[in-house]
């Protein structure tokens, strides 16, 4: 396995990857202008499958604007969009490409976004394309059984919400996730830690974070407003109120987050099981290389953060 | 009807036995479904066996039904069609994020299984969906698959 993620998690660095919006234009500088923001602060970047169903540019094509810039992209798959046939034809397309990590999800529900009338395909759930990807790698066939000529050399990403019931059945459908062959986890934002730390303390009972890296999601809250919103509107977020009265009751509510944001991210890294965090600073990219330099939750690498190889790096490799 | 899903599911332990039992009955009778041909049955039973399960399941009739491993919640009414669930979607309160009126279908499964002979079934990973199979009924599949098993032991 040669994929970047990977690596780091084999050699034990605490990980950090976000999320890049792909753009609502046909324009590749659009990419660049929202990846050059994270230079020198994260070691991959996701681009998103048109997450809470909206439509935008298409990840595969995302990740390979950035890969010839020399950014390490994370792609997305989501089952809304399309059927197993489409599927597994990208995942060989990716990885002929030369992406190597690819989170498989579910997908939000069509009616949460700006094309409620389109069909929701969800032909397989992420468990079973997980599956599917896993068989085409290592068994190198369809999930026709169809042989295929070559393998895709995929590490295999997912997601997981620890915050929304049922609890306990949470960890054990990520062990089933990991079963299927998912090797590393990107969940939703954390905004509960003490919810985090239960959560981790079962995965390390089941040994799941020696199958998986498990990446823990983060984020700045702008407002009390906007956390509220959030709670309300967006699936699966789970903020407590003890965070929404410190914003309101903040005079900078924006720095107020930030700081929120700087403590979680600690205590993350202070957590035994937890291999990095997932960085989702949506509308306020530009401050992630501060918050991941004031938090010092790197402090201890000692393989450099990479964000982008030079083009020397690339020519050479 | 929702309520007579949430009911089943409540009662998701006695209608596994009386399925269990009608199974039973089925298979004992499977030299009588042979002379009469099974292509024959098909249809009629197919019948039957949407009117029970969508009344009491809203069964959507996959062809692949997973009821007695669901706690008796079919996954099939989940928004994403979900067959390994939940998804990361849930209310804090247990209800859909896509149609919030209506519980977690999943959510629902986890309190039928609890009612199941075997609620450890809840966690087999459940296969990829053939939807060539849609509209055919499990039943037969089921009793016939059954009866071959019995001969062959």
């Amino acid at each position: 396995m040669n994929g970047k993620l990977a690596h780091l998690f084999a050699a034990g660095e605490f990980i950090v990857t976000t999320e890049l919006a792909p753009p609502d234009s046909a324009n590749p500088d659009d990419v660049l202008q929202r990846a050059a923001v994270f230079d020198g602060a994260v070691d991959a970047i996701n681009a998103t499958d048109s997450s809470g169903a909206n439509c935008h540019m298409a990840s595969l094509a995302t990740c390979v604007i950035l890969k010839q810039h020399g950014y390490h992209p994370i792609m997305q798959m989501s089952c809304r969009d399309r059927n197993r046939i489409a599927m597994q034809g990208e995942v060989l397309g990716a990885a002929a490409l030369g992406l190597r990590d690819i989170v498989f999800i579910s997908g939000d529900g069509v009616q949460s976004g700006d094309h409620p009338g389109a069909k929701p395909v969800f032909d397989l759930d992420s468990i079973s394309l997980i599956g599917i990807v896993k068989t085409m790698r290592d068994s190198g066939q369809y999930a026709s059984g169809r042989k295929l000529t070559g393998r895709p050399d995929v590490f295999i990403g997912a997601v997981d919400n620890p915050f929304v019931p049922d609890m306990d059945f949470r960890v054990m459908r990520l062990a089933k996730k990991i079963a299927a062959g998912a090797q590393f986890i990107q969940t939703q934002y954390c905004f509960d830690v003490p919810v985090l730390k239960q959560y981790m303390a079962k995965v390390r009972a089941l040994e799941l974070h020696r199958q998986a890296a498990i990446l823990i999601g983060v984020g700045p809250l702008a407002s009390a407003k906007t956390a509220l919103w959030m709670r309300e509107h967006v699936p699966g977020i789970h903020i407590p109120d003890h965070i929404i009265a410190r914003l309101a009751a903040a005079t900078d509510p924006k720095q107020e987050g930030r700081l929120i944001c700087r403590e979680i991210m600690q205590a993350l890294r202070d957590t035994d099981g937890v291999a990095g965090i997932h960085m989702m600073a949506y509308r306020q990219e530009e401050c992630v290389p501060e918050l991941i330099r004031q938090s010092q939750i790197l402090a201890q690498r000692r393989m450099p953060c990479v964000t982008r190889n030079s083009v020397t790096d690339l020519i050479t490799h | 009807m929702r309520k007579i899903r949430y009911w089943s599911v409540t009662h998701a332990g006695a209608l596994l036995r009386i399925y269990r039992t009608l199974e039973w009955g089925m298979i004992k009778l499977d030299p009588l479904w042979r002379r009469l041909g099974y292509a024959r049955i098909e249809k009629p039973l197919t019948s039957v066996e949407t009117v029970i399960k969508q009344t009491l399941f809203d069964c959507k009739m996959c062809g692949q039904c997973v009821l007695s491993q669901t706690g008796m919640a079919c996954p099939m009414n989940c928004p994403k069609q979900v067959r390994n669930g939940p998804c990361g979607g849930v209310r804090g309160n247990g209800h859909c994020e896509v149609n919030p009126e209506m519980r977690c279908v999943w959510m629902e499964a986890i309190r039928g299984a609890e009612n199941m002979p075997q609620p450890s079934a809840l966690h087999n990973t459940q296969q990829p969906l053939n939807h060539a199979r849609q509209g055919q009924s499990s039943w037969i599949m089921t009793i016939k698959k059954r009866s071959a098993d019995r001969e062959s032991t």
